[in-house]
């Protein structure tokens, strides 16, 4: 157990939650901005309309080979909330097997504690280089820059994140992070990157594949430390796993002497047992197979097989500040499967980019402001249509519906706290709530909403509407009132003979 | 204040003094409606593995060495230089890793025979538990071409029944076909960095 800086200078009070400041959380300007950009690039909607499609008809078929789906739903979800209660306890068990099987175990509050430590920890081996398992936390704690800036350089070995990181480019999906790249894009890329490549390659995905293989063979066979994320760690055996499915992860967890796996407090599950249920819900949820190719486990440090030197960094990083929001708390169940980002409509259309954070789509929509505190990433809540596909196709379950119209709500209320006066959407909201309290008033409300139809473009729409209420309209469309009301038609059709109408 | 006793207060302060740790359903498939290495679950093992591209050999128990033979022969030809695992080297009549080949030197080997620790018939997977029977985890990783032995009393049904067959004490491969990729337009290629080239040899006496 080690500290990575012991002076580490504590804001506010220590044993509150704390959000995260630093990382790869939030980009650089709201949703709707971002998303109105990426929705001005149709190559990306072509690619991610025919990627999307492609996986959910490949997850739909193998989630329906399985008799007993819905019951390994609801134990992937009260395994994943029992460990929430008792989150110490399992962390501290996990730490106690780690280190009795030979590993080191640190802890870190932020992504600059992490970093820090990381960065120590491969100086120490004297190594400039690294070679790196694709890992969504230490993309969130933004790893890679934090290495350059010490001198060293950390090569990705997933193809998806080789082609993110030759383009200089940010990864848009958690499961294939270069999906918004077609194969000329790539063959192009490789040919004006990599060293020594064979010029007459073509855009045949395997022949892409053989191209990368090639380039990244010799730092394998030659990489004395990697680093990794990790999907589970298993308290009560130590054990931690990646899984995966080209074999850059067993090339980085086996042929290196040193082994450094950076992993968010959330991934612990209790028991060797509950690995039966997760690796039934990720491969199928995720890639839309059965199995995937490869998925290690590994406990410490074994002789004479694999790293010699392992350390497992347990990372908070915001993590204790969404365990604190009862409701939102079960974002952290969430196995980075990515099934919620394929069924989304917004997704489907704004790509990964819009959502400024490492984690897009439904899932990233409240992982992202929970990690961060709401005020910090406020768009994000708003950056979608509430359908509700996400929650169905959850293999834990997480009603992300539900936590972002919390989040929502916990916007508005921080607005109001802000500003003292009432925004302009609590005051529509209360007169909104006044008009429907009364019928009398609903009626003659509903009346002047028909003089709206004076404002109607030539499609029935209301693309632009006056100030106070063009902020809604500005990312929206509106009907036109229509010609009638539900309740004045029911009235003139049925009205007669139905005593009960009254107006 | 250590990083360590920091994370863990916030963590108690999150889930307040008394949180509910809910009981977890077990009502899933965990019980073997087939016994470990019917044929029904041989089988389906077969299936499931060809789908994701693996070649299966199905023979007797005494037919183990003459399968990988021809194996190494159709693919290889004669020159070619072979390693097995310890634990199956006398059965195959192979040299066994000595466990001190660098990676380097191991990929100047063309192909690896071991046997595993359990397979998987829904899943058409294999699992290597790095055992002398299993190899350590280069050997069956570096080498283009991997062939494994499968004995049918190692075939059970689902993911539950392997989980509780294994020792996680070990380092754990679980390998369900050759590697693959599909991060180009999510077009499936098989044998990246793994072996490209994934044999299965299943021994059953009838």
């Amino acid at each position: 157990m080690s500290d990575a800086r012991g002076e580490h200078v504590l804001l506010g009070m220590p044993t509150i939650p704390h959000a995260s400041t630093v990382g790869h959380l939030r980009g650089d300007e709201p949703f709707p901005d971002a998303a109105r950009r990426e929705l001005g690039k149709p190559q990306l909607r072509r690619n991610l309309g025919a990627a999307t499609a492609t996986i959910r008809a490949k997850r739909a078929q193998v989630v329906g080979e399985v008799d007993d789906w819905e019951h390994l739903r609801e134990a992937g979800r009260a395994i994943k909330a029992a460990t929430m209660a008792r989150l110490d306890e399992h962390l501290e068990r996990l730490e106690r097997e780690v280190t009795a099987r030979g590993g080191t175990v640190h802890w870190a509050r932020d992504a600059a504690e992490a970093n820090a430590l990381v960065t120590d920890l491969v100086r120490h081996t004297g190594e400039r280089e690294v070679v790196k398992v694709k890992s969504m936390a230490t993309q969130e704690i933004g790893l890679n820059e934090a290495l350059e800036q010490a001198g060293i350089t950390a090569h990705e070995t997933d193809l998806a994140e080789l082609i993110v990181q030759l383009a200089e480019d940010k990864p848009s999906h958690i499961l294939v992070p270069a999906i918004h790249r077609n194969r000329a894009e790539i063959r192009e890329l490789f040919l004006r990157t990599i060293p020594d490549i064979d010029a007459t390659l073509t855009d045949d995905p395997r022949q892409l594949a053989m191209a990368a293989r090639r380039y990244l063979r010799e730092r394998f066979l030659t990489a004395r430390v990697a680093i990794s994320g990790a999907n589970f760690g298993v308290a009560e055996t130590g054990t931690c796993s990646v899984v995966e499915s080209e074999g850059n992860g067993r090339m980085c967890l086996t042929l290196p002497d040193t082994l450094i796996t950076v992993m968010g407090i959330e991934k612990v599950v209790p028991t060797w047992a509950d690995l039966e249920v997760f690796l039934q819900l990720l491969p199928r949820s995720s890639t839309g197979e059965r199995m995937n190719p490869y998925t290690s486990t590994w406990s410490g440090v074994t002789p004479g097989d694999g790293p010699q030197d392992f350390h497992l960094v347990l990372l908070d990083n915001g993590r204790t500040a969404a365990l604190a929001d009862e409701i939102g708390r079960s974002a952290l169940h969430c196995i980075r499967c990515s099934a919620c980002l394929n069924v989304c409509p917004v997704y489907e259309r704004t790509g990964g980019h819009a959502y400024g954070s490492v984690y897009p789509g439904p899932i990233g929509a409240i992982l992202s402001p929970l990690l961060t505190g709401v005020e910090d990433n406020a768009s994000l809540p708003y950056a979608s249509s509430l359908c509700g596909a996400c929650y169905d196709v959850c293999p834990v379950k997480i009603d992300i519906p539900s936590i972002l119209v919390h989040l929502r709500a916990e916007h508005v209320d921080a607005q109001e706290q802000a500003h003292r006066v009432p925004t302009g959407e609590s005051l529509l909201m209360r007169a909104a709530a006044r008009a429907m309290s009364a019928a009398p008033r609903w009626v003659r409300a509903q009346a002047a909403a028909r003089a709206g139809r004076l404002l109607g473009g030539r499609r029935g729409r209301i693309s632009s509407l006056p100030f106070p209420l063009s902020g809604w309209t500005a990312s929206r469309d509106l009907p036109v009132p229509p010609r009638e009301t539900f309740r004045s038609w029911w009235l003139r059709e049925r009205g007669s003979d139905d005593g009960r109408e009254r107006s | 204040m250590s990083a360590r006793e920091e994370v863990l207060a916030r963590i108690r302060s999150a889930v307040g003094p008394n949180p509910r740790a809910e009981t977890v359903p077990r009502d899933y498939g965990r019980a073997a409606p087939h016994p470990a290495g019917s044929p029904a679950l041989l089988e389906l093992l077969t299936d499931r593995l060809e789908d994701y591209r693996a070649t299966v050999h199905r023979t007797s128990g005494a037919g183990v060495a003459d399968a990988v033979a021809a194996i190494l022969t159709d693919r290889l030809g004669d020159r070619r230089t072979v390693l097995a695992a310890p634990g199956v080297a006398e059965r195959v009549g192979i040299t066994p890793d000595t466990g001190d080949l660098a990676p380097a030197d191991l990929d100047r080997v063309d192909a690896v025979v071991t046997g595993c620790a359990v397979a998987i018939a829904e899943t058409g997977t294999f699992v290597l538990d790095s055992s002398p029977v299993s190899g350590r985890r280069a050997l069956t990783l570096v080498p283009d071409l991997h062939i494994c032995i499968i004995d049918a009393d190692q075939v059970v049904g689902s993911v539950p029944e392997a989980i509780a067959r294994l020792d996680p004490a070990r380092p754990l491969t679980f390998v369900s076909g050759p590697s693959a990729t599909s991060d180009i337009e999510l077009q499936r290629v098989e044998g990246v960095h793994g072996p490209r080239n994934l044999h299965v040899v299943l021994a059953a006496d009838a």
